[in-house]
């Protein structure tokens, strides 16, 4: 009799986890229908909206292949470790999946659990530029596309230009640049000419690499301690030293802080990548009609004059269950002239399609960035584009990162009279190999 | 009615059977903890001999023990260490005072002050991190510079600025308005365990009100300050989230403000070194677990009553 009791209610719970486990399986196919679904990470939230943008017209483009994408968008840390996660116990990640090039190395170590694209980029690489899918690579496959060039500029303030009496088409070199700060100093001693970040790497990689520097090797090796570093660091320090430059209150140029010293008019300019377009626009409303974009300045004529930095490469996880459908989905999405255009339009990206830079009615018709700047991006992207260098993404570049944004910049821009060439060494010895 | 209590009669007698409850009751810390500590912490003594990476799993005895040292791994132990020190010395005293207020007869409002200091508690890490990073920003128009230059002082650069106190008083700061409330509670539950007839016969006794602090309150609290220093000591020594609010996401300029678990978080996640991170977890259980045995062998907890 007893038996029989805790019989029926074992029958009952087993009852009722059938009934669960079927009203979670219907909600997860229930609306799908004949369309195949795609589970996407990202850690970007418009990223999402592009994605979906893009999604919407394959559909409307190919009815027999139709498909839902399922986005989930975690926090920029968050996701790459879930990924790490899924991917090493071998369950559990999406289809398709952002990851940023920074945290790229480390999905390249071991058994690579992301699918070669190669038959997808290949047929493109004559229309895109092929760096950007080269810091994807390894061993000549190719493991994601990036949605930009993330070619390194200078963003000027023209008003603060204007009240030191520099004309910044004028600026060349880095030693024009020094002048052009001592003359604002100056014509008004509380704005600043310049802005480092004492805990990110975007304002003094580009003046690296037109030395020839870089942060890991081609071996992937940690290069910190090299004269060049030395040299761009010490340049930078001398400034900030003078009163020339400010470190970037909050530490990078990312920082609410940040936004608002530079958006009320106080700097005069900032290096950074292409992509920090849409960041004026959106903290920094007030500076609208006042910035310009131009080629950076070199150390000595010929000189390579912009790098590309950052970006997400989108790859697809070997536990993809479509995984030729996918593919086709994300040349689509990513690589087409119609992703190129897309790209511009939605998220102001300096898209890898060299082909529709110079299509003007896309790049010059009214959108947010063309009325904020002051003259055209790709007016400069066209000028610098055969001198966009690749740095290496060895797979120690994020300590190298790590070991910058943590130890050298804050002490090359704060400690005091510090050797620059002795703390540069005292921190490489520190690597773990 | 009837029919209900012979239905589950069955099921009552095995809850209510000597032998078997026991091991009913205890079985679900069992399994959680087999399951969720036991069983990670052997695969973490066992992975912090690996390298780690997808399908080439393989093991290099000692060497991440060796490069334990290397990097910023002793600045993440001082940090973690100091921050222990510094909160446990702050949030057994305070809360203690606190709770005897609101313990007291005299006090008005006690619900409405427990309320208030508990709060914090329920707020979450992430939000009272970043909202304490703008508070403590560093330009003179962030709330507590502002606040300071009312007095005439020039603004402080709180976090990771070049006196390491600026960044262990915000720290300090964060973990004060998070954790008051929480050992309040512990130490309320403790007063309301000591009989109120000890304070009659000590005031009959001519005991005034300090004494009776020092010589009952005190005394008979220890218990709850054995736990509350416990949890502290391991608190203090694992926190992580609320730095990395504060450090926007992990940018420790110069280290500082980094702990031994953001340390082991950047080697582990950030840097693909699983192994490694294992290697870091286990100095940081090894450490807890001795300060905390010998914390209380000290305390007595481990002497027969």
């Amino acid at each position: 009799m007893k038996h029989v009791k805790v019989g029926k209610l074992l029958a009952m719970l087993l009852a009722m986890c059938m009934i669960f486990s079927l009203a979670v399986y219907a909600e997860g196919s229930g609306d799908a229908g004949e369309a195949t679904e795609i589970t996407f990470w990202t850690f970007q939230e418009l990223h999402v909206e592009y994605y979906e943008k893009m999604a919407e017209k394959w559909n409307e483009a190919n009815p027999d292949k139709q498909i839902v994408l399922k986005p989930t968008v975690y926090p920029f840390e968050d996701m790459h470790s879930n990924l790490l996660i899924a991917l090493q116990s071998g369950t559990g990640a999406p289809d398709l999946v952002d990851i940023e090039v920074g945290k790229y190395a480390n999905f390249l170590k071991g058994d690579i659990q992301l699918l070669p694209l190669n038959d997808i980029v290949e047929p493109e690489l004559d229309n895109i530029v092929k760096a950007r899918v080269d810091i994807y690579s390894k061993d000549g496959n190719y493991y994601g596309i990036c949605f930009h060039v993330g070619a390194a500029v200078i963003y000027y303030n023209t008003e603060l230009c204007e009240l030191a009496g520099v004309d910044y088409n004028e600026i060349k070199t880095w030693d024009d640049y020094y002048e052009a700060a001592k003359a604002l100093k100056e014509a008004d001693p509380d704005k600043y000419w310049e802005s480092v970040e004492a805990t990110d790497i975007w304002h003094m990689w580009p003046l690296l690499a037109e030395l020839g520097g870089d942060m890991t090797n081609a071996e992937g090796a940690v290069t910190i301690d090299t004269p060049e570093m030395a040299k761009v660091l010490e340049f930078n320090r001398k400034l900030v030293d003078e009163g020339l430059a400010v470190v970037a209150p909050g530490g990078y140029h990312h920082a609410e802080e940040f936004y608002a010293l530079m958006g009320g008019g106080n700097i005069a300019s900032i290096v950074m990548p292409l992509w920090y377009l849409d960041r004026f626009t959106n903290y920094m409303p007030d500076l609208a009609g006042k910035i310009a974009i131009a080629p950076l300045p070199v150390w000595e004529e010929g000189e390579p004059r912009s790098i590309g930095q950052g970006g997400t490469g989108t790859s697809i996880t070997n536990q993809a269950k479509n995984p030729e459908l996918v593919k086709e989905f994300l040349s689509y999405a990513k690589l087409s002239q119609d992703a190129g255009i897309e790209i511009w339009n939605t998220l102001g990206f300096d898209t890898i399609r060299t082909d529709v830079w110079a299509m003007e009615d896309v790049t010059h018709a009214d959108n947010k960035f063309t009325e904020y700047y002051v003259n055209n991006p790709f007016d400069i992207l066209l000028e610098i584009k055969d001198e966009i260098v690749a740095h290496n993404n060895g797979e120690n570049l994020p300590q190298a990162l790590d070991l910058m944004k943590n130890e050298v910049l804050n002490r090359a821009y704060t400690e005091p009279d510090v050797d620059i060439p002795a703390m540069l060494a005292e921190v490489q010895s520190s690597v773990i190999e | 009615m009837k029919q209900k209590r012979k239905s589950s009669g069955g099921f009552r007698s095995l809850l209510y059977s000597q032998k078997v409850a026991p091991y009913v009751f205890v079985a679900p810390f069992v399994i959680a903890f087999l399951l969720f500590y036991l069983y990670p912490i052997i695969s973490s003594v066992i992975m912090s001999f690996q390298e780690v990476l997808p399908g080439q799993v393989r093991f290099i005895g000692l060497s991440n023990y060796k490069n334990l040292f290397r990097g910023d791994f002793v600045k993440a132990v001082r940090n973690s260490v100091i921050y222990t020190v510094i909160t446990c010395a702050v949030l057994v005293p305070v809360p203690i005072l606190l709770a005897v207020f609101l313990n007291s007869k005299q006090t008005v409002g006690k619900n409405t002050f427990r309320v208030i200091f508990f709060l914090p508690a329920l707020v979450s890490v992430v939000v009272g991190g970043f909202t304490f990073r703008l508070i403590f920003g560093e330009m003179p128009t962030a709330l507590l510079n502002s606040v300071i230059g009312v007095f005439g002082a020039k603004p402080v650069k709180w976090l990771g600025g070049p006196a390491p106190w600026t960044t262990f008083f915000a720290l300090l700061v964060l973990c004060c308005w998070r954790w008051t409330g929480v050992n309040i509670m512990y130490y309320l539950s403790g007063l309301q365990n000591i009989s109120e007839e000890l304070y009659d016969s000590a005031s009959i006794d001519g005991a005034g009100a300090w004494q009776r602090f020092f010589y009952i309150t005190l005394p008979l609290l220890k218990p709850t300050t054995t736990y509350v220093l416990t949890i502290s000591i391991y608190g203090g020594m694992a926190m992580f989230l609320e730095s990395r609010m504060l450090f926007n996401g992990g940018r420790y300029p110069g280290g500082q403000g980094l702990t031994i678990v953001g340390y082991l978080y950047r080697l582990g996640w950030e840097q693909n070194r699983i192994g490694l991170g294992c290697a870091v977890g286990l100095f940081l259980l090894a450490v807890t677990l001795a300060v905390n045995l010998v914390q209380l062998r000290v305390s007595g907890f481990f002497e027969r009553r």
